[in-house]
């Protein structure tokens, strides 16, 4: 194991782009985290500097000795480029709120000690130090496997629990900063291709149904993001009163395969009754994706996830669910800058994205993104 | 249908199911934002949901003097950040924070699920069953003390010695037995 390593984003090697696994049609990818906290230390919010430098510290030397991966990349946010924070927020393994140094109710810090332990080469484990609490794991699977992703994190909280000893409380269970935390500190989530639902309007019975169920809907970056491109993520917001395998199963057995079967429900309605309208929807997206010269986040988004739709119901040859999943991340400000090697004004995003839209999807050529040299 | 105040529509419908009881709430904006279960705005940060449901619901009299002893916040500061400020608020609060959890738990008070292994395997060596609850609140005691001295050591430029608390501290946020 070794605490060095690099991020390869030229490759589709994340687990959560593959585009395989189970209900993958709607599921891209399942995750779960765990909240936890050291005893005796202040939570974050109201720790002292020197407070949070002994928690990084003291985090950094324990997790890398603890066998978790074999390969485990060690990131120092406050000491890292603001570009790289962003590119590490933009592949979901730390948090907005970390790339700032923003704590809950307080001003930005850029300065403020902390960092992340993420899993090579698929980045299916990470690890933030100094979040909201003093650790906050994670573990992702592609498609809809919230039962692997937890077999997995529950492993790798009994080994760092072997070197950190957690804030537990019998009554509360494990402490978190957050009352709205507290008890498993688990919040298990799947993140949800739902266009049908969207073109059909009904995305807002979703949207109150996830809410009669305690349960929370955001756009794909998480808390307080635009839902771009019909990425949804649903999540549990209970963690007090139920177990971890209870909150699981009501997830992924109950409620996730109910709303992949309402999204497949309508995807099959569009192609019965309207499969000209939405061939011609595809198509659009595919032609202006082939050839604009200049193009924003927001509308490559919303064409991708046309794409998507198409290359998933076989109306489009010659993609890949993989490319398509991988071009959404690609065009991300801060992936598009480090492809590029230098930092760019929104202006010049824009003509880049274009660029590199057209290179990975032009007119006779193959769909998968090309290796680089 | 009227609210409960017998004066405006009832536009905010909640049923809570607690212990088998299915009790049914029927509300208009105004009430249901005085009992704190309507918040003005749709996509407020989750901490100014906490404040303005606390804000609601604490009783107003007693919390306000409320401190934690252990690192000196107060439940007034916990209500404007919706952030505690360190595991020992859980006990001072305890009794402040349960409408708080009942109502952001689906009713759950308790927890149910994962405990952490080690603490509960007893004291490791030592043959003697200890009450791992307790065992925490000494060990977390002894780090809170310890941090104090940290302060003052560094307070005073006695570098040396706030190494060693440091490192005794750092000790201490591991397997105790396992010592040095």
């Amino acid at each position: 194991m070794s605490e060095h390593g690099r991020l390869d984003i030229h490759r589709a090697r994340t687990e959560w782009l593959r585009g395989d696994g189970a209900s993958c049609d709607v599921v891209l990818s399942s995750r779960v985290r765990l909240a936890r906290n050291i005893a005796g230390m202040p939570f974050v919010a109201h720790a002292s500097r020197s407070d949070r430098r002994q928690v990084l510290d003291l985090c950094r030397q324990r997790l890398l000795a603890s066998d978790l991966s074999e390969q485990l990349m060690w990131v120092s946010l406050h000491e890292a480029q603001p570009l790289d924070r962003t590119l590490l927020a933009e592949r979901n393994l730390i948090s907005k709120q970390m790339v700032r140094g923003l704590l809950p109710g307080q001003e930005a810090a850029p300065d403020a000690p902390r960092g992340v332990a993420i899993a090579l080469p698929d980045e299916r484990l990470s690890i933030m130090v100094n979040e909201e609490d003093h650790l906050r794991i994670q573990c992702i699977r592609t498609g809809l496997d919230l039962t692997g992703a937890f077999a997995h994190i529950d492993e790798i909280d009994d080994r760092i629990e072997r070197t950190i000893d957690y804030a537990y409380h019998p009554r509360f269970g494990y402490l978190t900063a957050c009352p709205t935390n507290v008890g498993t500190g688990v919040r298990f989530s799947v993140m949800l291709h739902l266009p049908a639902l969207r073109m059909t309007g009904e995305i807002e019975k979703v949207r109150h149904a996830a809410e009669d169920m305690s349960l929370a809907i955001r756009g794909w970056a998480g808390e307080g993001s635009e839902n771009t491109g019909d990425i949804f993520q649903l999540s549990n917001q209970t963690t007090l009163g139920k177990s971890e395998q209870d909150l699981l199963v009501e997830l992924h057995e109950q409620i996730v395969p109910r709303v992949v079967e309402y999204e497949r429900r309508a995807r099959r309605i569009l192609l019965e009754k309207r499969r000209t309208t939405l061939e011609d929807k595809v198509y659009r997206a595919l032609g202006v994706l082939r050839h604009a010269r200049v193009i924003s986040i927001e509308e490559a988004m919303t064409l991708l996830s046309l794409l998507r739709l198409g290359v998933v119901l076989g109306l489009l040859d010659g993609l890949a669910q993989q490319t398509v999943n991988h071009l959404m991340l690609l065009i991300q400000p801060a992936h598009l800058q480090r492809l590029r090697g230098q930092e760019m004004p929104q202006s010049a995003r824009r003509v880049a994205r274009a660029e590199l839209l057209r290179t990975h999807l032009g007119e006779g050529r193959h769909a998968e993104p090309p290796d680089p040299a | 249908m009227l609210c409960e105040c017998g004066e405006r529509e009832a536009t905010i419908h909640e049923v809570i199911i607690k212990n088998g009881k299915k009790i049914e709430k029927h509300l208009c904006e105004v009430c249901a934002q005085k009992q704190g279960m309507a918040s003005k705005a749709q996509n407020a940060p989750i901490s100014q949901l906490i404040s303005s449901f606390v804000l609601a619901t604490a009783p107003a009299r007693s919390a306000k003097a409320l401190r934690c002893e252990a690192c000196g916040l107060s439940y007034e500061a916990f209500r404007s950040s919706g952030q505690l400020g360190c595991p020992e608020c859980y006990d001072a609060f305890s009794k402040e924070l349960t409408a708080l959890l009942e109502r952001s738990h689906e009713g759950g008070t308790h927890h149910v699920g994962k405990s952490p292994r080690r603490a509960f395997a007893g004291g490791r060596g030592s043959g003697m069953p200890v009450d791992p609850a307790e065992q925490m609140r000494r060990k977390a005691e002894r780090i809170r003390r310890l941090r104090k001295e940290l302060e003052r050591a560094l307070a005073d430029e006695q570098y040396e010695r706030a190494a060693e608390i440091r490192d005794e501290i750092e000790r201490l946020t591991g397997p105790t037995e396992d010592g040095p």
